[in-house]
């Protein structure tokens, strides 16, 4: 599963992680986060992600 | 205290720091200001606070001209501590009736003040509220530079609340950018700009457009640190679109430190070469100049020029920091190119070439490095770089 890499703040979506916060499981794909779904750390919507090697 | 009216029922009532000499790593070696604004209306509304231990001066500057009481909004257009430091101390003597901050804002103020029970008011981009006589239209300018951050704008006065952007640290009793030298103004929002925003740069970009499409009428800018623009709004929005866009001068900087003067003797024969070509060009030693200021010259230096010798194996620890430092705050493309001394390893070079590639600079390869001290043809060799480092220069990035 790809790693998506905000575009705002730089905050790396990684699906082994997932967002406890938002009670989002590890293992849980970018694409399957719900659409209301925002960075943890400046608050953009998804798509203002892009994918990201790192 | 003298508070300072703005605009007609519009004061500043904000605090001079004439002795913070370093703001977080960043040299302030003018002092500072934190400033807070007061709009008398229908509802009186307070712009943002000051940091902390000022915030007797932001309550003496109020209280010339209506008691505490009086005021029914706060506006919170950043959470960061140099802002909303007395927060808490004045919201408790206001009581306000609504406290207005972006979604971000809110999450910021509870993280830092754990008060669950404040009458927070979330505002989105183009909100607005009305005062009265006048209004307040929100425009959220997210991560610049923080989550939170967020801009207020006043249309029936044609002003601008730009929290930290568009700001310098610099403390004067002057209150305008037409009191003072607009050279010298500029010069320190550059400072800001680039050890505050750099890192930014596409936001900001992005927020200048943003700015323009909505097409409003901007006569005096308010930031929250250093002077009110009101002769040189054009100056300061053109200063952020150049700066923004990464548009560089015609000059190079030879960034350096020594151990027994060698890779100094080098730093002057690359400075003499590229002189020669006509490039301006300065020289700071890592020793005597402070990472702030030579971030300030970074800004729109068109070549980096970077020169350590080799210790244990590394870098000096000087020019570690620096590289750490000016990597994180993602300055645009520029001409990189790097020298320095060795003993017997000799990885300086190396290091430093790997920490400009990184930045995604255009490095002029290979890099110089002679053994213990150079002789009289190798420092002729330096001036030959130097020279076409500024060819390079002449050529554009
Ligand atoms: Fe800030
Ligand atoms: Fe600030
Ligand atoms: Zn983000």
């Amino acid at each position: 599963m790809k790693k998506y890499k905000c575009s705002i703040c730089g905050y790396v979506y990684d699906p082994a992680n997932g967002d406890e916060n938002a009670n989002i499981s590890p293992g849980t794909s970018f694409e399957d986060l719900p659409d209301d779904w925002v960075c943890p750390i400046c608050g953009a919507t998804k798509d203002q992600f892009e994918v990201t090697e790192d | 205290m003298k508070s300072v009216e703005i605009k007609k029922d519009i004061y500043w009532v904000g605090a001079i720091d004439w002795d913070v000499r370093d703001f977080h790593g960043y040299s302030t070696y003018k002092g500072t200001t934190y400033n807070a604004y007061l709009i008398l209306d229908d509802k009186i509304t307070l712009i943002d606070t000051v940091k902390k231990e000022f915030k007797s001066e932001l309550i003496h500057r109020i209280r010339e001209i209506i008691p505490l009481e009086k005021i029914d909004y706060i506006v919170v257009n950043h959470v960061e501590m140099d802002h909303s430091g007395s927060l808490p101390e004045i919201i408790e003597l206001v009581k306000p009736e609504k406290i207005f901050c972006s979604d971000m804002g809110k999450k910021a103020l509870l993280a830092h003040f754990h008060r669950e029970d404040w009458p927070y008011q979330v505002v989105k981009s183009n909100d607005t509220i009305s005062l009265g006589k006048r209004s307040i239209k929100f425009i959220e300018t997210r991560m610049l530079h923080w989550p939170d951050s967020m801009f207020s704008y006043v249309p029936e006065e044609a002003l601008l609340f730009s929290n930290d952007a568009f700001g310098e640290h610099l403390a004067s009793t002057e209150r305008f950018d037409d009191e003072l030298s607009i050279g010298e103004l500029i010069r320190h929002a550059a400072k800001y700009y680039a050890n505050i925003i750099l890192l930014y740069s596409r936001l900001v970009k992005k927020q200048l457009e943003n700015l323009e499409k909505l097409n409003l009428k901007i006569d005096m800018i308010a930031p929250d640190h250093g002077v009110v623009w009101r002769s040189h709004v054009k100056e300061i929005l053109e200063a952020y679109h150049n700066w923004c866009n990464n548009k560089t001068e015609e000059k190079a900087l030879v960034v350096y430190d020594t151990m027994w003067h060698s890779t100094e003797m080098m730093a002057k024969a690359i400075c003499d070469g590229i002189e020669k070509e006509g490039v301006n060009v300065k020289v700071f030693n890592l020793e005597v100049n402070h990472h702030s200021d030579i971030m300030t010259e970074v800004l729109d230096a068109r070549a980096i020029v970077l020169g350590s010798p080799t210790l244990n194996n590394g870098l000096l620890p000087t020019m570690a920091g620096f590289l750490n430092y000016m990597k994180g705050l993602k300055p645009g493309t520029k001409i990189g190119a790097a020298f320095g001394s060795y003993g017997w390893s000799g990885e300086a070079v190396k290091i430093m070439t790997q920490y400009m590639k990184d930045m995604k600079f255009n490095i002029l390869e290979p890099g110089i490095r002679f053994q213990y001290v150079p002789t009289h043809a190798q420092l002729k060799e330096c001036v030959e770089f130097g020279k076409r480092i500024g060819k390079a220069i002449k050529e554009g990035i």
